[in-house]
């Protein structure tokens, strides 16, 4: 059993058909109900749901804070490299787009560790392209060995590992992972990736799982929005973050709904997905996994971020840079454009701004 | 039988306290209400995640924010067994904290309940190495005599589920707890209001442990200082010694009365 056969029970499901006999009755009973089936989930992703969305988000911000605190964690991500192999057409990493291929030698890991600890964080997402020769497990544990000295809280966004693979990094220090299935619709993700090792679907599927049994501490999943119909994608990554909250307890799930942003592949998104869609999906999640968390990256604009805040939000990330070496040194092209550039000591005035405590350090083992 | 209402200390680890509300720190808007809720409770005992203490930087260290009148009893939330408990306890002392560490070893994510086996090799441990431990709890009789024989200081059973609110769920196990166990019986997690804690403190309990219900309450220092008094009134409740319930209205003019004249 694996979660392609927990997916795999709503392959046929006519998500239209479902959506056409929910009431308005039927979501009210589910945003008050204590705790939800796949199925009320799914109610709450349905067209008619967006009717009462102020009834949803006063449920969400309650359950929130209750779960939370007024606290928000900030990190930020840092790029090692971004050399890939893969074809992805949505993805500005593309082997075959002409950027800059850039992997920092570890003098520069220090260098950008130092320049992003002065600002107080103490939590880091690493990421590389998907390139297992330029950016082997080997090099990433010798990067994490130096961010140690730096960071508290390691997590890393790279190509999909084995078990093994991943009880070693965690073993090195890497506490969280986070992989995005970019869509869980079968038949698009074969067509939007068309060459490299990304093609296999069920090997990345399972990759959250594969980090549970190595005992990282948090796994991070989603879809990459723009992609496919999103009320499906967001419905399956519910049942895909239920899945592995019921089959890992002591793994703390969280999802991240990041939307198609600009980038020099000039892909445009097959879907558009509105803000009050995205508010929805966040909203509908929070209601069915009151423990989950729930990432909001500077891929959205600060206005966004700002009013989403009090609507489930448990991490941002802060003082962005999706280019290799952008945080020490001058940009170079990044693997899409931030929406929200603001540094930390404005994310965090921000928040207090409006009654929430930034959190730089939420975890320590070593 | 009334107790002494005079002098009442509450001993844990060799601290002497007259507040017998703790406090926890984890999920205000802004650490800068800590002091001031500290002050509106009273309380002496400040719980501070050790995954949240960064000495490195002043401007957001928690720790900064605890009145040096508190003792701050470091907990290991985040720790998912026994080992991991352990070397977040060890991490605290080195940090300076002090040697009082809670104990928190969580391994569902769902519920967040505690896990009691991994509890007990921790509280060993620890409680060998001089820590002064006080053990979060799921209610169960024969986990509090193992924790009391591994050396904790105290055993702290969870009301409710933390963070919910719901109050004293667990009523029946805690009063077993505070009968037959020999430590102090701190009431941890679920406290929702004031009149709970109060009726924790009736039943004998030795302090009781809020967060989430003053965190997240509209006016945190109004709170707070609803809880200070709700404790100490529930604790001068049990020591006054409260009437019999009856089951049936007692008489003021009886029945049988004419037998005695």
């Amino acid at each position: 059993m694996s979660v392609y056969d927990e997916l795999l029970k709503y392959r046929d499901l006519d998500f239209a058909a479902v959506f056409e006999q929910v009431t308005d009755d039927d979501i009210q009973r589910v945003i008050s109900k204590d705790r939800l089936t796949v199925f009320d989930y799914l109610t709450l992703l349905s067209p008619k749901a967006e009717r009462q969305l102020e009834a949803m988000a006063q449920q969400a911000h309650r359950l929130t804070v209750q779960q939370f605190g007024h606290t928000i964690l900030l990190y930020t991500p840092l790029y090692l490299a971004n050399y890939c192999v893969n074809q992805c057409v949505y993805c500005g990493f593309h082997a075959h787009n002409a950027i800059e291929r850039k992997k920092l030698t570890l003098d520069q890991v220090r260098a950008e560790a130092a320049a992003i600890a002065a600002t107080g964080l103490k939590h880091i997402l690493i990421l590389t392209g998907e390139s297992r020769h330029h950016s082997s497990v080997g090099y990433i544990k010798d990067c994490v060995r130096i961010l140690k000295d730096y960071f508290t809280s390691i997590s890393i966004e790279i190509y999909p590992l084995s078990t093994d693979e991943y009880s070693e990094l965690a073993a090195a220090g890497v506490d969280g992972m986070t992989i995005y299935q970019e869509t869980y619709h079968e038949a698009n993700y074969a067509e939007l990736h068309p060459a490299g090792p990304k093609r296999d679907y069920r090997y990345r599927l399972d990759a959250p799982e594969r980090a549970c049994q190595a005992a990282m501490r948090a796994v991070n999943i989603g879809a990459l929005l723009g992609l496919s119909d999103w009320r499906q994608e967001a419905f399956l990554t519910g049942v895909h973050a239920d899945y592995l909250q019921r089959n890992y307890l002591d793994v703390e799930i969280s999802m991240s709904p990041p939307r198609m942003r600009p980038h020099v592949g000039g892909f445009p998104p097959r879907v558009i997905v509105s803000d009050k869609n995205l508010v929805q999906y966040v909203l509908a999640f929070r209601l069915f996994m009151p423990r989950g968390g729930i990432t909001l990256s500077t891929r959205e604009s600060a206005a966004l971020r700002n009013n989403m805040l009090k609507l489930g939000i448990t991490k941002m990330s802060a003082g962005s840079c999706t280019a290799v070496g952008g945080h020490s040194e001058e940009a170079a092209v990044g693997q899409f454009e931030i929406s929200d550039e603001r540094s930390v000591a404005e994310m965090a005035a921000m928040l207090y701004a409006r009654n929430y405590q930034p959190v730089y350090k939420d975890w320590q083992l070593w | 039988m009334a107790k002494n209402l005079a002098g009442d200390i509450l001993t844990v680890g060799g601290k002497a306290l007259t507040s017998r509300l703790f406090l926890g720190t984890g999920k205000f808007a802004n650490n800068r209400l800590i002091p001031e809720v500290v002050s509106a409770s009273g309380s002496q005992v400040i719980t501070v995640a050790v995954r949240r203490i960064d000495p490195e930087y002043k401007e957001e260290n928690i720790v900064d924010y605890i009145p040096d009148t508190c003792i701050v009893m470091p907990n290991t939330s985040g720790a998912r067994n026994a080992e991991e408990a352990v070397r977040i306890a060890r991490l605290a002392r080195a940090a300076g904290c002090g040697n009082w560490i809670k104990i928190e070893v969580i391994s569902d994510n769902r519920y967040l309940l505690p896990d009691n086996i991994e509890t007990i090799k921790a509280t060993e441990i620890l409680a060998a190495e001089g820590f002064v431990v006080l053990p979060y709890m799921s209610p169960d009789l024969m986990a509090a005599k193992r924790l009391a024989a591994a050396g904790a200081a105290a055993v702290m059973p969870l009301g409710a589920p933390i963070g919910t609110n719901r109050g004293l769920k667990t009523k029946e196990m805690v009063k077993i707890l505070i009968e037959e166990v020999s430590l102090p019986v701190i009431v941890d997690a679920g406290i929702g209001r004031p009149s709970e804690a109060a009726e924790a403190m009736e039943m004998g309990a030795a302090a009781v442990l809020v967060n989430t219900a003053v965190a997240t309450a509209y006016n945190p220092v109004a709170m707070a200082a609803a809880f200070g008094l709700a404790v100490a009134a529930g604790r001068k409740a049990y020591l006054a010694g409260p009437g019999a319930v009856q089951g049936y209205a007692a008489a003021s003019s009886p029945l049988t009365g004419f037998l005695h004249e």
